[in-house]
Order: structure tokens, then sequence, then C-alpha cells
């Protein structure tokens, strides 16, 4: 049998090739998470979602805040979405330009979910890394604190809070901060106890590294994987959540508003046949909700390809 | 088994006491009294309110008042707003409607949720389990204050079928788009996990052990399979509980159906704060007993957890 030497040299050139180059973990996340059509589409249609919040209002024609008395009092006929009024988005019902208005609503829908998914991040970690890595009686006692706190139906603490010290963007911000890093702390304690017994940590423990920055330099990054996709699937979790109090009319108040602000607007207002109204804020919201999901999704799947 | 249930009752009574003083601490806190108003109150009708609703009582003596009037008479007080009515009358009003719905809602979640993701799992890449994955991913993204309108827009609104809002006993009409709107995200979430416990349930060994004997399919799925992939949608059941109860206040808001969400936001917006403790109060206190339900229930079909 005669070996084609050829195709041996070239077999042997790209096993030493992939061995020098070799492919890191996040290498290999990265490549599966391109491949993932679905995560591909959500941060394509997030980054749309994105530009249209920051640039959108470029080209509005009308503010958020400016009536258009030609439209008033009969916004079913004339305050129809067209490019030549100027009201791409039509106006609601009190002749305001929706498209300025969906901008808005969606920076600050946008911030609500990014800002509260930020706390959930910082605070549960550092709990969450806290309690895994001293662990004994501060463990138990500060996740049995997570365990009560996780019983109370936060929905209605947060609501009573907002009618207490006043609705504000800052008390929204802070009340939701408040009970979103639960689960987060959970998460991140669990993976601690795997992380705190190998052999890193315990080489770091031997060169007398104190335990504070065992946790921040050599414990937290090791989660940031996790994180990351919690962190992801938290953004949405946080706007709706923000959206469900604006629904209710005790989120943000006018003239600030919100995606769930302009939905509750719409609802109200689509037996008048002004469904555009419901139609272009829902629309955003969904899109972007969907986006989210695929991605924090698609980087579960792309960092731990055994769980699915 | 009865030790169990009472280490999980010693945890659960704690929470309830420190949620009561936690919210009666934040009503303390907050800035003004429940009788401020734009036009100030004469000093002395001041005085005589703040003497009748015991507000100038020391603290302590307020707190142990209203725990004591809660747990021994179950009295929540009297509403700030209403002079005439007490809490107890307020909720008692809403109580049952947001139960009829709740438990309806919740049975529907649970039962078409598991139906789904079995029958999903057991046929796995057929159009079935598209289907079931298509409207789990779908339904993620409409929870209850989106499916509301939608709901109304095309059921009541383009083809006129059901009443868009309000509550009868008697005429289960009025109960549909409430429990759909409700049980929707839920059913679809309960199904997401079925789904994926049942697959993993059905490529165990057990099961191979099982078809290999000759046990018959149905048998196969509804006894040895179905059980132990029950034990995530268990765990899962106390968060769906809170969520409901969270999603009745918009139930209650936008099909005017009158049950104890209503009386939560119209306290809200009244700054009734006996009212809104009241319901906050009673709303955990059924959330703890839930959970409790549900570590029994998990205990008692997991034979791993030791009690």
């Amino acid at each position: 049998m005669v070996i084609d030497q050829d195709k041996m040299k070239s077999l042997s050139d790209r096993m030493v090739e992939d061995e020098v180059k070799g492919r890191s973990p996040w290498a290999d996340a990265r490549k599966r998470f391109l491949r993932n059509r679905a995560a591909m589409l959500g941060l394509t249609i997030l980054v749309l979602v994105a530009v249209f919040a920051v640039i959108g209002g470029q080209f509005a024609q009308w503010s958020n805040e400016e009536l258009d008395f030609a439209v008033m009092g009969q916004v079913a006929q004339a305050g129809q979405p067209s490019i030549a009024s100027g009201h791409y988005f039509g106006t609601d019902n009190l002749g305001r330009d929706l498209y300025a208005r969906v901008v808005q609503g969606t920076q600050i829908s946008l911030m609500v979910g990014v800002v509260g998914a930020a706390i959930a991040v910082i605070v549960g970690t550092l709990y969450g890394a806290t309690a895994g890595y001293v662990g004994g009686r501060t463990d138990q006692l500060m996740m049995r604190t997570v365990d009560i706190l996780m019983s109370i139906p936060y929905m209605f603490v947060l609501i009573l809070l907002l009618v207490m010290f006043g609705r504000s963007m800052s008390m929204l911000f802070l009340g939701i901060g408040l009970i979103s890093w639960l689960d987060m702390s959970r998460i991140v304690r669990g993976q601690t106890l795997s992380l705190k017994n190998r052999e890193f940590i315990e080489a770091a423990r031997a060169t007398g590294v104190p335990s504070w920055k065992i946790i921040i330099r050599h414990i937290v990054p090791n989660l940031l994987g996790v994180v990351a996709v919690y962190a992801t699937l938290l953004v949405p979790l946080m706007i709706l959540t923000e959206s469900f109090i604006s629904f209710l009319g005790l989120g943000v108040q006018e003239p600030l508003t919100s995606w769930g602000a302009l939905i509750s607007e719409g609802a109200g207002t689509m037996n008048y046949g002004t469904l555009w109204q419901l139609a272009f804020p829902l629309f955003f919201f969904v899109i972007t909700l969907f986006g989210f999901f695929f991605v924090g999704d698609g980087l579960r799947d792309a960092l731990d390809p055994k769980d699915r | 088994m009865f030790a169990f249930v009472l280490r999980r009752l010693a945890v659960a009574i704690p929470t309830l006491l420190l949620l009561i003083v936690f919210s009666f601490a934040l009503m303390h806190l907050a800035p003004g009294g429940p009788f401020t108003a734009e036009r100030a109150l004469p000093p002395q009708v001041l005085a005589n309110l703040e003497a009748k609703y015991g507000l100038n009582d020391p603290l302590w003596l307020q707190i142990w008042n209203y725990i004591y009037g809660i747990v021994v008479h179950f009295d929540f007080g009297p509403s700030f707003v209403y002079p005439d009515r007490t809490v107890n009358q307020l909720i008692a009003a809403g109580f049952p409607v947001t139960l009829t719905y709740g438990a309806l809602s919740f049975v529907a979640a649970v039962v078409f949720g598991v139906s789904l993701g079995a029958i999903a799992a057991i046929r796995q890449n057929s159009w079935v389990d598209y289907l079931a994955v298509g409207i789990s991913i779908g339904a993620q993204v409409l929870p209850n204050f989106v499916m509301a309108p939608l709901l109304v827009l095309v059921l009541t609104l383009w083809y006129g079928l059901l009443p868009g809002g309000g509550w009868s006993f008697s005429d289960p009409s009025f109960w549909i788009m409430p429990v759909i709107a409700l049980a929707t995200s839920y059913m679809a979430s309960i199904a997401r996990i079925t789904r994926s416990a049942m697959l993993e349930v059905l490529g165990s060994n057990h099961i191979r052990t099982a078809r290999a004997k000759g046990m018959p399919e149905h048998r196969v799925i509804l006894r040895h399979a179905l059980k132990p992939a029950m034990l995530p949608v268990i765990s899962y059941l106390g968060p769906v509980f809170v969520s409901m109860i969270t999603g009745s206040v918009v139930i209650d808001i936008y099909f005017s159906t009158g049950g104890i969400g209503k009386a939560f936001v119209d306290s809200a917006l009244n700054r009734d704060y006996a009212v809104m403790m009241g319901v906050t109060i009673l709303v955990g206190a059924l959330t703890i007993l839930f959970n409790l339900i549900v570590d029994v229930l998990y205990a008692w079909i997991d034979p791993k957890i030791r009690y």
C-alpha cells in the first residue's frame, strides 16, 4: 500500500498548526455563538433598537412634548401615521408625536433594564461570592436572608416603596435594584462553592492573599460566564417589571414615558380606532424582549455546550 | 416528615413577622403622615384623628397592636381614607373574585403547560414539538399586561364574542379572558420546563429498563417518566404563584374584575397605607403558605430529599 506522502504531510502540518494555535474556551464559545442563528438575529435586533434609541430622536419632526393642534380632537382621522405630517408613528390621544414618544420610551425602558441588571450583577455577584467563599455560619445566615427576601411578594413591596417615597426614577431604580440581585446571588454562590476548593484558589490562599482579594481577583473573574448569561436574561425581566408598574400608572411619570406607559395608553384608547398607539410601542417591546431572550439563550448554549 | 414541616414553619412564621415589621417601618419612614393633606387640617382635628387611629402611641405599642390584631382577630385595622370601612371589608370584597380566576388560571397553566411539555418531549422533533416550543418562546414576550389588551381587541372589539370587562360569579364568559391573560406566559414556562425535564428522564436508564421488560408505553410515561419530570415543575410553582398574585393586579385593573388588586392600586393612588399594608401582608402570608406546601410536596415526591 502506497501512502500518499503529500497528504500525510498536510495532515501533520495541520495537526502541528492546531496544537500551536490552540483554541481557548472563549474562542470556542464565540464560534458557537456566531453560528447560532437565533442568537445572531437577537443581537441584530438589539443593535437596531439601541441605534433607534440613540439617534432616532434626530429624525423626529416633532418634540415629544409638543401638541399638534391640527390633530387635536380628531386623532383617529388626522393623527394617523404618515410621512407627510411628520408623525411617522401617528400621534397619541393628546396630539403628541408618537414617534418622539416611542424613542423616549425606548431610551427609558432600556435604561431601566440595563441599570437594574447592573445593580443585580454588582450586588448579587459580591454577595453570592462572599457567602459562598466564606461559608459556614455566615453563609447560612446570608442565604437564609435571601430565602426570606425571596418569599416576599416583591412587586407589592416595590409599589409600596414607590407610593410612600414618591414616584421618581431614582426610587424606581432603587426599588428594582433591591429585589433583582436575589436570584443572582444564589446562582453565584453555587458557582463559588464549586470553585473555592480548586487548586488555584488553594495556591492563592497558601501564598497569603487576603480573602477579599481572592474573591475579587480569582473567584469573580471565573464567574463571568454565568454572570454574563444571567445578566442578559435579567435585562428583559427588569424591562418587564418596569413596564408592569408603568402599565398600572405607578411607574415613570409624565412627561417621561416608557414602553409600559405607552402600551397602557394605547390599550386605553384602542376602541377609538387609533390602534397604532398600541401597535408601535408593543412592537418595540416585543422585539426587544425576543432579542434579549435569544441572545441570553445563545450565550448560555455557547458557554455551556453540554447543558441544553 | 412531621419534623420537616415543623422546621419549615419555624422559618415561615418569622418571615411573616419580618414582613409585617418591615412594611410597618416603611410606613413610618415615609415622609408625611396618612393625614397630611394639601389643605392642612386644624391641629385639634389632627390630634383627634391620630388618637383615634392610635398614632400617638409609642412605636413598639403600635406595632404590637397591629400584629396582635392580625394574629388574634385577623383584623387589619381601619382604612385611613374611607373612615367607615375596615381593611378587612375592602379585602373581603375582592378576595373571592381574585381567588376564583386565580385558581382557574393556576390550574389551567399547570394542566396545559405540563401536557404540552410532556407531549412535546414524547414526540420530540415532530410538529407538536415545534408548535410547543414556538408557543413557549412566543408567550415569553406576552406578559399579562400585553395579553389583556390584545385579547380584548380581538375577542371583544373585533369579534364581539366576550364581554370586555366586569365580573359575574354566575356567568363564566366573564372569566375566560382574565384566565387566559393571566395563565398564558406561565403555561409557556411550565411547558418549557416540563419538556426539558421529560427529555432528560426519557433518556435515563430506568426508562430503558421499563421499556425493555415490555411495559406498555403509556404506563412507562405515566408511572415512571412523569413523576420524576415533575420535580423541576413543582419547584417552579412557588414563583408562579407569586407572579400570578402580582399579575392579578393588572387583571383587576384592566378587566375591572374588582379583585384585591383593585383595592391595592386604589389604595396606592390614595396613599391609603393601611389597605396597602393589609394586602401586602395577606399576599405575603399566602405566598409563604404556598411555598411551604410546595416544599412538603417536593419532599414527598422526591425520595432523595432527606428531611
